[in-house]
């Protein structure tokens, strides 16, 4: 399997009032053909910012990217001229945002909506494109479609909404998704129905997905890599099953300790992680986590852990004390 | 009154709302956004009450604090019907029921200090009088909710969404209620942070024996907190029971469907769980379908579910269930 998307040393930064907040700060990771991989964190972590900053679309003055890589099918997206990257966007990178609603125009109908794109990018001829957008509706789970393609946005339900964004995001036959928390905005039996409908095409078509979210769940079934990000920094990475398994991150473990879950005893008590989520543009020197961490030792407040091998399949952790949280003695991975 | 009388009884609740229906149009429509709702909450109890958006569990707890005027029904509160109470004699009781949000930054006023948003109430009820006595009285409050006395000169958009979500509490505590409506507290707070907010709740709760409704979508959340869970879907309760019944034999298929669409977080778990996905949406409760409200999503319906309307009834002993197939 080879390399889709590859982030190197990625940095985008805001300037605020308050000071510069390193909303991404040097981060690095990858996307594998027809491989789905999770960025997840809490909010402010970073991983909306990284989804923006792939596509180019972080907004400015105030955010920047200021340093870093995206290599996307070898090419580096930060060197493109804004001519070649909207063809990248839509064309070769489809994304899906967390509130259709506001990510759809509400006073073109979905018809035009879909064949925008499938014109634009695909030269399709008006006749065809249409045709092509009836068919994409009815491959994403909407019945009718033919009329649908006269409706507007607000005549159509959450869920509805959400497939016809999953239909934009695919049209052009993309190679790559990015989808922003594709289903937080939603009801859980409809998250249930839209997560198996982006898992059905991704393995038809053998799309790549990025799937963002805060929410631990929705990922274990879905992603084959996880990146956890903490702070503007990814603080565990690994693959799906060794990640849930065997947490060798502090902040990875107190998440996955602090929900209930419907497949265990219940608790007397929840595990929190204690404290409050950092202030980007007060962070503390060293690892941005040691105020709210359990396992903190001397070296954590003067320096920043970087990525480093806890165990086999590239399960990397950025803490000193990975080892420790590990259930058995290290074992240096390849 | 007895002491094993329920602190809350809610019956036959309905709330309709017209829409529509302006100067040219012919006619409107008719929400039945809570379409005969019975239960009842014993005192220190935490009634869960679950289901998707626009079931209707938001308006139960409104017409619950007489923000909405129910069309029919009765809310029976500590022994007396609110329904019947004008405006005037409702004030006193509404102290006794309080209620917190889901959004802790837009049920916060942004021109007043903590301070001032946990003292009003106090001012209001008359409870606490002089103004000395009450910067007291809110440090007391700011630490029950685990803030510092410090917190009372800030503004709720120098705090974090979770000390929001405190001085919420803390405002709620202010009056000393009996009852507390939380409104999908934590939905809206990182995951990180419910556990805080969770465990808090359920500290205050063992200290001054406060009683719970707990309105969420969020199925793992809700076992965790709850006593008794009621389940909702387009206006009516379809299942009710203890906590231990509800999660381990659910009766009615939305629920059995709900519980199986809450994902596990671990993925070895989840490769080998099968996975009831219901297909369709929740109708509009504009025009809702005859019969069951849930057959035309239901995997079991039958030609009776069509058009005969189940009721909540007893399948096993303080289990009870609208499915005609329990």
């Amino acid at each position: 399997m080879g390399t889709l998307l590859e982030v190197k040393n990625l940095k985008t930064h805001f300037v605020t009032r308050s000071g510069v907040v390193r909303a991404v700060d040097d981060v690095s990771w990858d996307v594998g053909e027809s491989e789905t991989v999770a960025l997840v964190g809490e909010s402010g972590c970073g991983k909306s910012v990284s989804a923006l900053s792939i596509m180019r679309l972080v907004a400015g003055p105030a955010g920047r990217i200021v340093g870093g890589q995206i290599l996307f099918k070898g090419r580096d997206l930060l060197q493109l001229s804004d001519e070649e990257m909207r063809h990248v966007r839509g064309r070769e990178i489809g994304m899906i945002f967390q509130e259709p609603m506001t990510s759809l125009n509400p006073v073109l109908t979905i018809g035009r909506q879909l064949t925008e794109g499938l014109e634009i990018h695909m030269g399709l001829a008006p006749t065809e494109s249409r045709r092509r957008a009836a068919e994409l509706l009815g491959m994403v789970g909407i019945s009718d479609p033919e009329r649908r393609l006269s409706q507007y946005p607000h005549q159509f339900s959450g869920g509805m909404r959400q497939r016809m964004m999953i239909a934009m995001a695919v049209a052009c036959n993309p190679s790559l998704i990015l989808a922003d928390e594709p289903t937080t905005a939603l009801d859980v039996t409809i998250q249930a129905q839209i997560l198996e409908l982006m898992k059905d095409l991704s393995r038809r078509f053998g799309l790549a997905m990025l799937i963002i979210t805060h929410n631990l769940g929705v990922v274990a079934r879905y992603a084959d890599r996880v990146n956890v990000m903490y702070a503007g920094k990814i603080i565990e990475r690994g693959t799906a099953r060794e990640l849930y398994a065997n947490p060798r991150h502090p902040y990875t473990l107190g998440l996955l300790r602090s929900v209930p879950r419907l497949d265990e005893p219940r608790r007397a008590r929840l595990d929190p992680i204690e404290g409050q989520p950092p202030d980007l543009t007060r962070l503390p020197s060293g690892c941005a986590f040691t105020p709210r961490c359990a396992f903190s030792i001397e070296r954590c407040r003067v320096e920043n852990p970087p990525l480093r091998v806890v165990n086999g399949g590239g399960h990397v952790s950025a803490c000193w004390e990975a080892e420790k949280l590990g259930r058995q003695p290290t074992a240096v991975g390849t | 009154m007895k002491d094993d009388a329920p602190l809350l009884e809610v019956r036959n609740l309905v709330k309709h709302f017209q829409v529509g229906g302006g100067f040219f149009a012919r006619r409107g429509g008719l929400v039945r956004a809570v379409d005969g709702v019975s239960f009842e909450i014993r005192r220190g109890e935490t009634l869960g009450l679950v289901g998707e958006s626009g079931c209707g569990k938001t308006t139960t707890g409104r017409c619950i604090l007489q923000l909405e005027r129910p069309t029919s029904g009765q809310v029976v509160f500590e022994g007396r019907d609110l329904t019947t109470l004008d405006e005037d004699a409702l004030r006193p009781i509404r102290r006794k029921m309080q209620v917190i949000f889901q959004d802790p930054y837009s049920s916060l006023n942004p021109r007043m200090t903590v301070g001032q948003i946990i003292g009003e109430p106090l001012a209001v009820h008359g409870i606490v009088t002089e103004r000395a006595q009450r910067a007291t009285r809110v440090r007391e409050l700011l630490s029950h909710v685990g803030l510092l006395a410090q917190h009372a000169h800030r503004y709720p958009h120098q705090l974090s969404g979770g000390q929001r979500q405190r001085v919420g509490i803390a405002r709620a505590l202010a009056v000393e209620p009996s009852l507390i409506i939380c409104d999908e507290p934590v939905s809206a707070l990182d995951v990180s942070i419910q556990a805080q907010i969770i465990n808090l709740l359920e500290d205050l709760q063992a200290q001054f024996g406060l009683t719970y409704l707990f309105v969420a979508h969020d199925l793992s959340v809700v076992r965790h907190i709850s006593d008794r869970v009621a389940v909702m879907y387009l206006g009516k309760i379809v299942e009710i029971t203890d906590r231990k019944s509800l999660y381990d034999s659910p009766l009615h298929p939305y629920t059995k469907a709900l519980l199986s669409a809450v994902p596990i977080p671990d993925p070895a778990l989840e490769a080998q769980r099968e996975r009831v996905v219901l297909g369709g949406e929740v109708p509009s409760p504009l025009n809702p379908p005859p019969g069951c409200v849930f057959h035309p999503r239901c995997p079991i319906a039958v030609d009776r579910c069509r058009v005969e309307v189940p009721d909540l009834r007893e399948i096993r002993p303080a289990h009870r269930a609208a499915c005609l197939l329990a």
